[in-house]
């Protein structure tokens, strides 16, 4: 319980990552009082992300320095309701953040809208296909949010966060060289694309060749100098090859500090502490509403009661939901019954890939970024037909490289041996003449993929771990094996003397040792009905009308895209009905 | 950038090794440096392994990387010592990961690590239970077999046929990875001695400044390596 109460604040925002930084940015506009909580270090660019420091591949790539410690936080895993779930003791398959900025520090930054119907997957399939072909036990749902809507509030995330770009539908006029199944966009993107490099290029090269769209991956790195609508500036990127695991020592990815925070800082009504762990959200008497948080300092060991009318819940998808279930806002799902929502619909994301090695090609593969390469979206959501294909979802296939740091992103070709001599040749031999396309595709969620509270394992606050239930199901592994074929083919027509590809086959199981991605989604999702979604069109919880919960947790399943695009859309299109309509008369707004 | 009292300017030294690839080849440039010469392994005292586990580790590594054929062995890179302070640090002892019971350390694989053990505790452990095997199996302690026959006993352990007990089972794979990580880490870890292994393989370091080179067309980027603390190779 706690020890000592602090004087109230109008809002208390837990977590300072991206959606953290956004919500404090556009409520410290209005002139209210503002607390963010942190439960990590401070962070900035000078001096964590500076040169050379941080081009340190042991530190922060394999030993993850950035990222959050299992020691204090972690959850536990089990691939079905049978299994028992055993606790993530060191990362892997994917790297929640920590400290302020979040996971937005050491993000690669590939920055995507969703298509139009993945936010309404449920009635696109239905309308287009039929209900009947969706596998049972699949808990599709529609977002009750649309393109339209969002388009405004996606434009203002790429503006902020500085994104790189190539339009390919503006306001419905299809661009060329851009990617003509996006959505209509208002605009084109605030800076033009990133250089490619070579691989990307030959990629393209390829995909045009057979009659594909290829165009620039859009990016979270400034191509050109750039001041945003905050006044805050980003440099040109050096394609440093340091970038996803890594701050960028060069003000050029976009991050929350570059891009938010120091402007802020300057504001006098917000204020923020670190190493501040929030432990509970706390409900008034009624059940109604919430009077403020619990938190843990960690400077002087107290549990400190944080009073506010507002509470907004950005501490990263998984542990919004792990917040909601300790505090009891939301009834907890269950997958038996399906009821209740808190946990609910809980997915990742499905990947592939396809690797190639060219003895007479020099790719300088320390040349790199986080984010750029070229994509087609031929093989998206939109475009396939599930009903003659037997899956419901779709990717984006990229020809890219993030750098070329020997312990971790070194690629030899298939039966060379681990160890010893033959090892010892072909690292030198290979090195730098390998490229690769990968497909990043949809998850959707199902009845038994889903979080709750272990029954045994416990956090260094004696709080239970949360518990995942997850594996990977029949559907998404089929469409993946469909992107591996249309992969192959690309591949296979740039004649490489050796080729090998690694996507999830029939009845593989999930993995949590390598990284697969860090979009963990779900959880505490958004929907028109209070039976089946935790919060409303604007993110607001149905339980308690002053909780608001942003991030990836709000996805009723995943999109065949990285998250923070529409996560950041997302968090701007509720700070609008916040600041617009729930301030002047705070009150469920559905 | 601004130079930091104390911190190797970059401006200065990407300007000082563009003029100077352009003038001379690697291996003058690198003559032109004077480097600070390490101690003999044999005469490294280790800060965690006891000698026993030293001459085993020493033994190990240079057979998963030895130094025959092209590019440096893990032995030239001073890989031991890279191992021997990881295993001192917050590595060995799992500093920061989840190390709460109840264990499960038999569970599927895919459920990750789930030893009670610290992987310094899992070397400590594991090293004489295999050198035990290879005792029985072949008559000598790992590092008096020879070439061959340690190979072997390499093999076997990473297959799991030396039968580990399951809070062992992960020996190999730590071995394995952190010799590959003293190969190739920055030096200012112990290992990578002389940015040898960048150098094989055309591996910059920590330049981190390639906007001229993006794109280029089967053009081989000239430049050596350089590591945190400006050292050029
Ligand atoms: C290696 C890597 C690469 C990625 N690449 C991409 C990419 O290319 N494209 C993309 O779209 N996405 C990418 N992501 C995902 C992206 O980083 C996240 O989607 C995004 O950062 C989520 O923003 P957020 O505000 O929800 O959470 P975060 O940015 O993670 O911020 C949450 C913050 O809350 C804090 N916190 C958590 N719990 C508490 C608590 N109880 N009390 C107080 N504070 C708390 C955390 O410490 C953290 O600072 C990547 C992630 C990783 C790790
Ligand atoms: S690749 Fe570009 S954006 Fe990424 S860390 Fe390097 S300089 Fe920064």
């Amino acid at each position: 319980m706690a020890t000592r109460t602090d004087p109230k604040k109008d809002v208390v925002i837990i977590g300072l990552g991206w959606t953290g930084a956004i919500m404090g940015m556009e409520l410290a506009q209005e002139g209210l009082e503002i607390l963010a909580l942190e439960r990590g270090e401070d962070r900035d660019t000078v001096p964590d992300f500076q040169y050379p420091e941080m081009f340190d591949e042991l530190k922060y790539g394999i030993r993850y320095g950035l990222m959050q410690k299992p020691a204090k936080s972690t959850l536990t895993i089990r691939r079905n309701l049978e299994e028992t779930a055993l606790p993530q003791r060191h990362l892997g398959s994917f790297l929640p953040g920590d400290g302020v900025g979040g996971a937005g520090s050491h993000w690669n930054g590939q920055t995507w809208r969703p298509q139009a119907v993945e936010y309404r997957l449920r009635s696109y399939v239905e309308e287009t296909f039929g209900a009947d072909i969706i596998p049972e036990g699949m808990q599709l749902q529609d977002w009750d949010v649309t393109a339209e809507e969002l388009e405004p509030f996606h434009t203002k995330f790429e503006n902020v966060a500085g994104i790189s770009g190539l339009a390919g539908n503006i306001n419905g006029k299809i661009q060329e060289g851009g990617n003509p199944f996006e959505a209509p966009r208002s605009a084109d993107y605030p800076m033009p694309p990133l250089k490619n490099t070579w691989d990307s290029e030959l990629f393209a090269e390829a995909a045009r060749n057979m009659g594909y769209h290829p165009f620039p991956r859009p990016s979270g790195h400034a191509s050109t100098a750039y001041v945003n609508d905050y006044g805050m500036q980003l440099g040109p990127c050096n394609y440093c090859g340091f970038c996803e695991r890594f701050g960028c020592n060069n003000y050029s990815k976009s991050s929350p500090h570059v891009c938010i925070l120091d402007a802020l800082k300057r504001k006098p009504n917000f204020s923020y502490k670190t190493r501040s762990e929030v432990l509970q959200i706390e409900k008034a008497a009624d059940g109604k509403t919430a009077t403020g948080v619990t938190y843990f300092d960690e400077r002087t060991g107290e549990q400190v009661f944080q009073p506010a009318d507002l509470v907004l819940v950005c501490a990263y998808s998984l542990h919004n939901v792990h917040l909601l279930l300790l505090s009891g806002i939301g009834q907890p799902y269950d997958p038996v019954t399906g009821e209740g929502v808190i946990g609910r619909n809980y997915s990742y994301q499905m990947t592939g890939g396809t690797s190639m090695w060219f003895k007479d090609k020099q790719f300088n593969p320390f040349v790199g970024t986080g984010s750029a390469g070229m994509t087609i979206d031929d093989f998206s959501t939109s475009q396939i037909d599930f009903a003659k294909e037997g899956f419901i979802g779709g990717s984006y296939i990229t020809g890219s490289h993030s750098g070329g740091r020997p312990i971790q992103q070194m690629s030899l070709p298939p039966g060379t041996p681990g160890w010893g001599s033959d090892w010892k040749q072909a690292i030198g031999e290979w090195y730098g003449h390998n490229m690769s396309i990968g497909s990043h595709g949809s998850d959707m969620a199902y009845r038994d993929t889903y979080l709750d509270l272990d029954p045994t394992y416990k956090d260094r606050h004696g709080r239970p771990l949360m518990r995942m239930t997850f594996d990977w199901k029949d559907n998404d592994i089929k469409m993946t094996q469909f992107m591996k074929t249309k992969i192959e083919e690309i591949a296979e027509s740039l004649n490489p003397d050796i080729m090998a590809s690694g996507y999830k086959s029939e009845g593989a199981a999930y993995d949590v040792r390598p990284y697969q991605t860090t979009h963990n989604v779900g959880g505490a999702i958004m929907g028109a009905d209070p039976k089946t979604s935790a919060l409303n069109r604007y993110l607001q919880s149905w339980d308690c009308h002053n909780v608001w919960v942003m991030g990836a947790s709000a996805f009723p399943q995943n999109i065949q895209y990285n998250p923070t695009g529409a996560l950041g859309g997302l968090a701007y299109w509720a700070a609008e009905a916040l600041r617009k309509d729930y301030l002047p008369n705070p009150r469920p707004l559905v | 950038m601004r130079d930091m009292p104390g911190r190797p300017s970059r401006r200065g030294f990407l300007k000082g090794s563009v003029a100077g690839a352009a003038l001379l080849p690697l291996a003058a440039q690198a003559a032109a440096q004077t480097k600070e010469e390490a101690p003999p392994l044999d005469q490294y005292e280790p800060v965690y392994l006891t000698a026993d586990e030293w001459s085993f580790v020493m033994a190990a590594c240079d057979r998963l990387i030895p130094s025959d054929g092209d590019g440096p062995g893990a032995i030239d890179c001073r890989v031991p010592v890279f191992i021997d302070r990881q295993l001192a640090g917050e590595f060995g002892k799992a500093e920061t990961w989840y190390m709460k019971g109840p264990y499960a350390p038999a569970a599927d694989p895919n459920l990750g690590f789930q030893s009670p053990l610290a992987p310094a505790e899992i070397y400590r452990q594991a090293i004489p239970l295999f050198q035990e095997w290879c005792r029985k199996s072949h008559g000598e302690s790992f590092e008096n077999l020879d070439v061959a026959t340690q190979n072997s006993a390499l093999t076997a352990l990473q297959k799991g046929e030396v039968n580990l007990p399951p809070e062992l089972r992960d020996f190999f794979a730590f071995l394995l990875a952190n010799t590959k990580e003293g190969y190739f880490a920055d030096p200012s870890h112990g290992g990578n001695y002389q940015m040898q292994s960048w150098a094989y393989i055309g591996f910059p370091g920590a330049r981190g400044a390639y906007a001229e080179w993006v794109g280029r067309e089967n053009a081989k980027y000239p430049l050596g390596p350089v590591a945190l603390n400006g050292d050029r190779s």
